[in-house]
């Protein structure tokens, strides 16, 4: 297993872009917004915790189609399928990687980005918080996503429409938790709501894209 | 003789044909007596006017919205479990008569919330949740479109609709916590002492009886065409392309 962690985590590397790409990406979400809803720093302020939880949830989207995508066309996928290894623990495995990679440094670059946006202080223990707890089950949906569309041609579109609504309840209490940070009120709720989800989400998930794979590989 | 003899195609079909004319009558009857007397012989009501009328068809399309997607979840179930085809195809043409009865459901909230709250939308936990709900069917429909070989297009659905049930359960709760309701809440129910007042009421059950027989003559007929689509794409690969 931490054979194929270290060979999903070189080829990103390797391959370019696997860590700069998602977080360019949620850079320029964050740099668009102020021009689209004016530079006024106290509305930038208010709107702050959402507009990072919503760059963070489409810079996770964006490398999904390639989470699976690559090894199916080479056939590495089904080579894979008859190791030793269960299915369901390849696709965790590769969730994690998806994670280390893009939901990581998003993590990391968020309080910088949050600066950008004028976020109020004592919103970003909370905000960095959040997006740890969060932004793993994002990952291990995507790669539900990704295992159910791997094999269609130019299945991209159709994994967000597919995995964009899994993605609300974690939206939900996610930005809620980092709104409440930013109040200065007590988020306690939200983030244990949000651990909760995320649990449930990486115990049993990989089951269900275990599943889903396994009929895409017949 | 039991439920599970109607998996084969052919007793399905004949049975489907010999109930689905009762069904038509029967829904088409129901309606047209629920919504001629909802809605020319029942009062106005004292605060809204006459546009509490539109119960008639906000409240069946809102419950078959729902009950679509969950007779979807129990025949993706009976297909991962037993593997009935009819099963399968039953999920496949129950979901677009689900979509259509979620946007009857929003449209005839918005335009009998235009007058009464003021606005055309607001984000309600129930509206959203609704929302929420169609984007679901659109990703379960789109995923079967997609998809060309048509057992694994089953599988992949209904595995879909097993985790998507659970998702829209979640933010069905989530959007609770969000947000503060607009919606009121249920106007009828059977264990509940205060329903709708019994004017509204009758009428009303009748609506309901009717879209529910609508629903399930819409799904057994729409069932029978993709049998038959299947059959002839059979047809036509066992004799070769037809010319």
């Amino acid at each position: 297993m931490r054979a194929l962690l270290l060979r999903d985590l070189r080829l990103a590397l390797r391959a370019g872009g696997g860590f700069g790409l998602g977080l360019a990406f949620f850079l320029i979400v964050i740099v668009l917004v102020p021009f689209s809803v004016g530079p006024a720093a106290e509305l930038l302020g208010r709107i702050a915790p959402g507009v990072l939880w919503l760059g963070a949830l489409l810079a996770c989207l964006l490398s999904l189609d390639r989470l699976l995508a690559v090894d199916w066309e080479d056939g590495a996928l089904d080579l894979l399928a008859t190791s030793p290894l269960p299915l369901e623990g390849v696709l965790a495995i590769k969730a994690v990687a998806h994670w280390i990679t893009t939901g990581l440094p998003l993590v990391v670059a968020a309080p910088v980005f949050g600066v950008l946006l004028n976020l109020a202080s004592p919103g970003y223990g909370v905000l960095v918080l959040s997006l740890l707890l969060g932004t793993p089950a994002l990952s291990m949906i995507g790669a539900f996503g990704a295992a159910l569309t791997v094999g269609i041609k130019r299945g991209g579109l159709l994994l967000s429409l597919l995995v964009l609504p899994l993605y609300v309840p974690i939206l939900i209490f996610g930005a809620e938790a980092a709104r409440r940070g930013a109040e200065g009120l007590d988020p306690t709720t939200p983030l244990l709501m949000l651990a909760g989800i995320t649990g449930v989400v990486l115990a049993l998930m990989p089951f269900a894209a275990g599943a889903v794979l396994r009929v895409n590989l017949r | 003789m039991s439920l599970w003899e109607y998996a084969n195609p052919v007793k399905f079909l004949r049975l489907s044909e010999r109930v689905l004319p009762w069904l038509w009558g029967l829904s088409a009857v129901c309606l047209v007596v629920g919504l001629v007397w909802g809605f020319f012989f029942t009062p106005d009501d004292f605060r809204q006017g006459s546009t509490v009328k539109i119960i008639y068809l906000h409240v069946p399309s809102a419950l078959m919205a729902i009950n679509a997607w969950f007779m979807m979840l129990v025949a993706s179930l009976i297909w991962i479990v037993r593997r009935h085809h009819v099963s399968a195809l039953a999920a496949r043409a129950a979901a677009p008569v689900g979509v259509v009865m979620t946007l009857i459901a929003l449209f005839t909230g918005a335009i009998w919330g235009q007058p009464m709250w003021g606005t055309w939308w607001a984000w309600d936990p129930r509206l959203t949740s609704f929302l929420i709900l169609f984007l679901f069917y659109l990703g379960y429909i789109a995923l079967w479109e997609a998809i060309e070989d048509p057992d694994t297009a089953a599988d992949l659905t209904s595995i879909l609709c097993l985790v998507g049930t659970v998702f829209a359960v979640l933010s069905r709760y989530a959007v609770n916590f969000w947000n503060q309701g607009l919606h009121q809440g249920a106007s009828l129910s059977l264990d509940k002492e205060e329903n709708v007042a019994d004017v509204f009421y009758q009428p009303l059950l009748l609506c309901i009886a009717g879209f529910v027989l609508l629903f399930f003559a819409l799904v057994l007929y729409r069932t029978g065409t993709e049998i038959r689509v299947r059959r002839t794409r059979a047809l036509i690969a066992r004799e070769g392309k037809l010319a």
